[in-house]
């Protein structure tokens, strides 16, 4: 009864904040909505039994790439009321990618309520008392999955090297810190002491 | 009575017991804590420290909570008043459920969750949000500024935390923290900071370095000096603080000394033995179970003071870091060696200690 009210209680706030995170009026609160329904669903995880899902969940969406949006989100400066304008235009299409998303949802529910999407699939790998639920995704990943999974870090790798190529410009005007060079000067290179006579001071042949 | 503590009734009853003995332990031990912080540093500048309110000035954390509570809450106008509230909140809270999973002693613990380390993990990467709210509910510059810079300072640093832990992980092959504190049992040599066990001694190259590593990732994760930018009072006057006032302050406050004193606590627990004294307990085999358990605990709790008085050591005579200087030393050094050492663990354990 317990995780019944719970599931009840945590999709509900998934769906509401879902829902807000469309209609807020403030982008900055549609960000935070969207962290509320990733952690939600983040629950959900939980009470499938899939812990290790719903912990990546959160490490991975609600505490880097939200925290990016939310740094984009605060720093453009976002005129809402022009944002609002073109609400009533693009309703119909919205309102026909929803529905055919809707549409397909229900249609894989209903084939999975019967079981018969499931029959040719691998048997999932359910933790028991002795395997743990890392240990359960570790086994199936690593062995059956292994090149898809190689395949998806590469792609992944191509991403990032590809994003930092397009944005690194050295510029040759900016002085940057050389921290070895820093470290490596030593003193006779660095300061040299010179006799000064008393009451005559500093010429400025000495100086140079 | 065993049966009535499983039933959920009892499980709930002992579950909320455990809570309020942690919290209310951990807000108790935390006033005596920045106490102790700001005597360090009072000594270290050669200063007397708080000393009038009680004995040593040992009620000066209760003096200064009165008078953070009675004082007046300031909204400042065009600020975001809900989430300039939820805020401080958001950091008090989060600094208080991830301890949910730190084991104290054998069994004292209030959730024994098998992705234990992956739960705090989870819980402190939240903790950014607490700050990045609060610099943009203000409605101000400075500390807007200040969130920014904390927001990216502590998204970089997680990373090399996260690194690091993966070390831990792959020497103690669970993720479960009292599994994790039970894998270092028997002498100081069997702790992950030096290696983890006489038999994989090459590791303590590898796994020394890490723990200091961590230890200064720790640092930048929770906003000490020499890493405080988010609140470098010469720059930014006090960061995302500057606009808080009387108890939201003190939630921003406890909520920072909370994750720091857990950062001790997570440093005990996967590079220090955790409660273990560093010596085996096998004496101790017929004395009463509660006995060994309180004397481990204190073990533990005097590990978390030792590692606390480093932080404020370090607090006291090292220059703030400069903002690129920073950047550099988390993406450009912290992370390629962490990520060396993370191939060096697994090598060790897949083609020495094999499977």
């Amino acid at each position: 009864m317990l995780q019944g009210i719970a599931f009840y209680l945590m999709s509900a706030v998934a769906v509401l904040s879902g829902l807000l995170v469309v209609t807020a009026r403030n982008p900055v609160h549609s960000v935070l909505w969207l962290i509320l329904a990733f952690f939600s669903s983040a629950g959900l995880f939980v009470l499938l039994g899939a812990e290790f899902l719903a912990m990546l969940l959160v490490v991975v969406y609600v505490g880097a790439v939200a925290v990016l949006f939310l740094f984009v989100v605060m720093m453009l400066d976002v005129d809402f009321v022009r944002l609002r304008e073109g609400f009533a235009a693009y309703l119909p299409l919205a309102a026909i990618v929803a529905g055919v998303l809707l549409a397909e949802m229900v249609m894989i529910s209903i084939v999975v309520a019967q079981g018969g999407a499931a029959a040719d699939a691998v048997a999932p790998a359910l933790a028991t008392a002795d395997t743990t639920n890392v240990e359960a995704i570790g086994r199936v990943l690593y062995t059956d999955y292994v090149y898809v999974f190689q395949a998806a870090g590469i792609v992944l790798l191509i991403a990032m090297i590809g994003a930092i190529v397009l944005t690194l410009r050295r510029k040759e005007s900016v002085r940057r810190q050389d921290p070895g060079a820093q470290t490596n000067r030593d003193r006779r290179t660095s300061v040299e002491i010179k006799g000064v006579t008393t009451g005559v001071g500093v010429t400025g042949e000495e100086l140079r | 009575m065993t049966e009535m503590w499983s039933t959920p009734g009892g499980w709930t009853l002992l579950t909320s017991v455990g809570i309020l003995i942690v919290t209310v332990g951990i807000l108790l031990s935390l006033a005596f804590l920045l106490l102790l912080d700001r005597k360090i540093w009072a000594s270290v500048q050669m200063r007397k420290g708080p000393n009038v309110v009680g004995p040593f000035g040992l009620l000066q954390s209760f003096a200064d909570f009165f008078k953070f509570v009675l004082k007046e809450i300031v909204v400042p106008a065009g600020a975001d008043k809900v989430v300039f509230i939820l805020a401080p909140l958001i950091t008090f809270v989060l600094a208080f459920i991830v301890w949910a999973a730190i084991p104290f002693a054998p069994g004292w613990v209030i959730s024994d969750l098998n992705v234990g380390i992956l739960y705090i993990f989870a819980i402190s990467s939240l903790g950014v949000y607490g700050i990045i709210m609060g610099g943009w509910a203000s409605n101000s510059k400075y500390p807007f500024l200040g969130s920014l810079r904390s927001a990216a300072q502590m998204v970089s640093y997680e990373v090399s935390i996260g690194l690091i832990i993966i070390n831990v992980i792959l020497l103690a092959g669970t993720m479960n923290l009292s599994a994790i504190v039970t894998a270092q049992e028997g002498w100081f040599w069997n702790w992950f900071g030096f290696g983890g066990g006489l038999d994989s001694w090459p590791l303590l190259i590898v796994m020394f370095p890490m723990s200091i590593m961590f230890f200064v990732s720790a640092l930048a994760e929770t906003n000490r000096p020499p890493f405080d930018l988010p609140e470098a009072e010469s720059e930014l006057v006090a960061g995302y603080q500057v606009e808080y006032s009387s108890t939201p302050y003190l939630l921003f406050m406890i909520g920072e000394y909370a994750n720091i004193v857990f950062m001790c606590a997570m440093i005990s627990l996967l590079f220090f033995g955790g409660w273990n004294p560093g010596f085996p307990i096998d004496f101790a085999a017929e004395w009463p179970p509660f006995l060994v358990n309180f004397l481990l605990f204190l073990v533990f709790a005097a590990k978390i003071v030792f590692w606390f008085f480093m932080i404020s050591i370090v607090k006291a005579f090292v220059p703030r870091y400069r903002y690129d200087q920073l950047m550099r030393l988390g993406w450009k050094i912290f992370l390629p060696t962490s990520l060396v050492a993370v191939v060096i663990v697994a090598a060790w354990r897949v083609f020495v200690v094999g499977g």
